[in-house]
């Protein structure tokens, strides 16, 4: 029985800990698309960020300025997505794409040049990365019995980025729902025209959007480089970013929700890891591929009906111009 | 700067008093488009000032400049005196300038004290700002007549009520000129004798107002002085107690034009639809036809009344053949139509039905296309424009040729893309292509909607002769005018059902107006539906 609930326990700091990129590019994406801007590009902007945080961390020895440089690598491509979507009017699935293939490419063939190691960066020592943090009494509570297990294995022990993400969500609810610029995010994604009327910038307000989005995401992609793993691997986001959008959508673009949606897919993910050779009664060994695509195949059944019409930010995707 | 009860508008309009806005020279080009040329305007401040013009007279882009929106090529603004360089619409905001849009300027999810507060939230974190706004609303609220919860979520409020939310946001803005753009279009008569009542206490405590509308009545019911516009200049500055509705039609059109349309007592043959207890649900399950049945005899036009959205475009769409119906029977010219049995709007049109659609370019054209090749929509099948694999341009050509001499299409010229027509000729375009073909039922969707003066006339008296050679015609609009003066008998819809029936020649305002509300007037000569 109590192996059973530690098994549990871990289980659930698994998925905490496999949620974290999900919940940054998920909250990301909510800034981006609460403006009206489709935001295909989190896969991308993570992977940038991730080589570029793994990259700097090695050089200098410091996880902070690798994630420094994480964040500036994703706002410069968040802001590249907003030049081609707001100010040029482009199409914002075509532009997000491009980023994704662009960052795919690039962080390889830099890599290359820079570190020779087939497009991986050098593994980072501890001193590179972001570690665990143990609280205070985490090893003399152990002995309580349930909290002392919950203590020390779920909320103890995590690097300082899993607590980030998840204060994340509460401050952007804070953000989108309690606070000026919030109220027009909101405004700006259903009906740009009244936000022009009531005398305010649209194109100021998304560009604006755009920079959380590309903060967060930033922090994303460090902590899948310089937190999960030590060092950066090519294409080591691996579909994240769009499970992380389909998550937004799941959680129709609201902040508690979509984390919620990203601890589910995280959950079934560290349920695949338990899961691999283990034999299940009835069924037998599950095939550990049919274990992976789980989360994917959960993604695409239910955005493919299960939640119901998910209504998006009416003016999204649409470009802005000024005419009557 | 918020509004305050200021001396009345008797004494504010005295010699000393600036003008609430005067425009001096001002120019506005789009490309080779002259919209606004060398225009002038004085609006004494604390009055009600209308502005009239057709369609594309360019009133709006007037507007837009006074508010920011546009920047003028050339030209002089002062509001109240002061000289006014306008960048942005927060410049105009500024100055005390308000401005309700025809399509309302509203976030369908947020509450009405979220809309307000919208760009003058009054500090960074919304709590305290919410409150004192509320504060202040239930003042302007009280002050001016403006009932609205605040509370509520604007979506789905009536349009009527998000129409106050917008005066409402002005007015909190600060508003000391109030510009409202055709704010009319979505109202029964008697809320707009209620939007006329609010106008009238705003001006009583100061505030200016500018109402820009192509609706002669309005003007003439409402405003102290009025600026016509035609072709993008002003052509006259009048005061509305010294002209009359013939006088403002012909500044606006040019030349002479007849407001009433002439016709004889209608002759009623045979009957060529029948509808009988028609229902209809859209994909999302709300009942848009519920239950309606009707006839229209050859030789009579029935028109159908109602505000926009009651159910009149489905019943409509429903009759032409691109709306399934779930419940009742057409039938129409020996055809018939039941839920077993659909029919699109092909094998309508092969009973002898023709439709012109409301929306035309959405429905009625393709804008891309050459005025010849719109011409033949829906007819594109007949063998006179068609060989036995390609088509005849030939034939094509100088059909759409005739046919635009006929209507007097301009200009006449076949190629010319259909889009790069004004709307009234748009408009000629499709009736040309209905008419002409001699339909025993022809269903008419706002004929007139976006059509200048010159062409309303036209368009009227096509459907007159229509009618006088014999052919049904079912006509929906949400111009009350249009109904009155070309309907023999007179249907009026409320949420998806007829409430009754009014014989066209003792149709008043006020009856329909109550009936457009759901209210049947008992005394008014209005029998109850079928």
């Amino acid at each position: 029985m109590e192996e059973a609930f530690l098994l549990s326990v871990l289980t659930l700091d698994a998925t905490l800990r496999v949620a974290t990129p999900l919940v940054l590019a998920s909250l990301a994406g909510l800034f981006a698309e609460r403006s009206g801007i489709v935001d295909i590009g989190l896969e991308g902007k993570m992977l940038g960020s991730a080589f570029a945080a793994a990259a700097v961390a090695a050089v200098s020895g410091s996880a902070w300025l690798g994630l420094v440089a994480g964040i500036g690598v994703s706002i410069a491509l968040a802001l590249l997505h907003g030049f081609a979507c707001i100010t040029h009017r482009g199409n914002h699935v075509v532009s997000g794409v491009a980023i994704n293939i662009l960052t795919a490419g690039l962080t390889v063939m830099v890599g290359i040049a820079w570190f020779s190691r087939g497009g991986q960066t050098p593994a980072l020592p501890d001193g590179a990365r972001f570690t665990a943090i143990v609280w205070p009494g985490a090893q003399a509570l152990a002995g309580i019995p349930v909290f002392g297990t919950l203590y020390k294995e779920l909320l103890s022990g995590h690097n300082i980025l899993v607590y980030v993400a998840f204060l994340a969500v509460p401050l952007t609810w804070w953000v989108v729902y309690r606070t000026r610029f919030g109220l027009r995010l909101r405004a700006v994604g259903e009906h740009p025209e009244a936000v022009d009327s009531a005398g305010i910038s649209v194109a100021g307000l998304r560009y604006r959007a755009m920079i959380c989005c590309g903060v967060l995401c930033g922090i994303a992609g460090a902590y899948l480089s310089t937190a999960q793993n030590a060092g950066f691997g090519r294409d080591m986001t691996a579909g994240q970013g769009y499970i992380a959008l389909a998550a937004l959508i799941f959680g129709k673009w609201r902040p508690v929700p979509a984390m919620l949606a990203c601890l589910l897919f995280g959950f079934l993910d560290a349920i695949a890891a338990r899961l691999q050779g283990v034999e299940l009664p009835m069924i037998g060994a599950i095939p550990v591929q049919f274990i992976q695509a789980l989360p994917y195949v959960l993604t695409v059944v239910l955005l493919a009906g299960f939640i119901g019409k998910a209504v998006a930010p009416r003016a999204i995707g649409e470009p802005y111009v000024k005419e009557r | 700067m918020r509004v305050e009860a200021t001396a009345p508008s008797a004494e504010g309009a005295g010699a000393a008093a600036p003008p609430a806005i005067m425009l001096r020279g001002v120019n506005k080009h789009f490309g080779p488009v002259h919209a606004n040329s060398d225009i002038s305007l004085e609006v004494a401040a604390g009055t009600i000032h209308g502005i009239i013009g057709e369609n594309g007279a360019g009133k709006s882009t007037l507007m837009s400049i006074l508010y920011g929106f546009y920047r003028a090529d050339s030209g002089e603004i002062r509001v109240f005196g002061e000289p006014l360089r306008l960048d942005s619409t927060a410049d105009a905001i500024g100055a005390g300038i308000g401005m309700v849009f025809q399509h309302f300027m509203l976030v369908d999810p947020f509450t009405v004290l979220e809309n307000v507060v919208l760009g003058a939230e009054g500090g960074p974190l919304l709590g305290p700002g919410l409150a004192a706004a509320r504060r202040e609303l239930q003042r302007l609220e009280a002050d001016f007549g403006l009932e609205v919860d605040l509370d509520a979520v604007v979506g789905e409020l009536p349009v009527g009520v998000q129409q106050r939310v917008e005066i409402l946001k002005a007015l909190y803005r600060g508003a000391r000129v109030l510009i409202l753009d055709e704010p009319t279009g979505v109202l029964t008569p008697q809320e707009t004798e209620r939007l006329f009542r609010v106008f009238r206490a705003l001006r009583d405590q100061g505030v200016t107002i500018v109402l820009i509308t192509h609706k002669l009545r309005e003007i003439m019911a409402v405003t102290e002085a009025v600026s016509v516009m035609r072709h993008g200049k002003m052509v006259a500055h009048l005061k509305t107690a010294e002209t009359s509705l013939e006088e403002l039609a012909e500044l606006m059109v040019g030349r002479k034009v007849l407001l009433r349309v002439e016709k004889n007592a209608a002759e009623p043959g045979s009957t060529v639809l029948e509808v009988e207890n028609l229902s209809l649900v859209d994909e999302r399950g709300v009942t848009r036809v519920d239950g309606v049945s009707l006839s229209v005899r050859a030789g009579e036009i029935v028109g159908i009344a109602g505000v926009a959205g009651n159910g009149q475009s489905e019943l409509l769409a429903a009759l032409a053949g691109i709306l399934p119906i779930q419940r009742g029977r057409i039938a129409v010219c020996g055809g018939e139509v039941t839920p077993e049995h659909p029919r699109d709007a092909r094998e309508m049109r092969e009973f002898g039905l023709a439709h012109v659609p409301e929306d035309r370019l959405r429905m009625g054209l393709v804008g891309s296309f050459e005025a010849r090749e719109s011409s033949i929509l829906g007819y594109h099948r007949d063998p006179a424009f068609n060989g036995p694999i390609l088509t005849h341009p030939s034939e094509i050509l100088a059909d759409c040729r005739k046919k635009m001499s006929a209507y007097d299409v301009r200009p006449q010229d076949p190629v010319l893309l259909t889009a790069n027509f004004s709307g009234g000729n748009q408009q000629k375009i499709v009736l040309a292509r209905e008419m002409e073909r001699h339909p025993d039922l022809l269903l008419v969707g706002q004929p007139t909607r976006g059509v200048d003066i010159g062409a309303v006339e036209f368009i009227h008296k096509s459907l007159i002769a229509m009618r006088d050679a014999g052919c049904a015609v079912l006509l929906v609009s949400v111009e009350l005018d249009e109904i009155r003066s070309l309907s023999d008998r007179i249907l009026v819809m409320f949420e998806g059902r007829i409430v009754g029936e009014v014989a066209g020649a003792e149709a008043t305002e006020r009856t329909l107006g109550l009936m457009m509300a759901g209210v049947v007037p008992e005394d008014a000569g209005v029998r109850a539906p079928a």
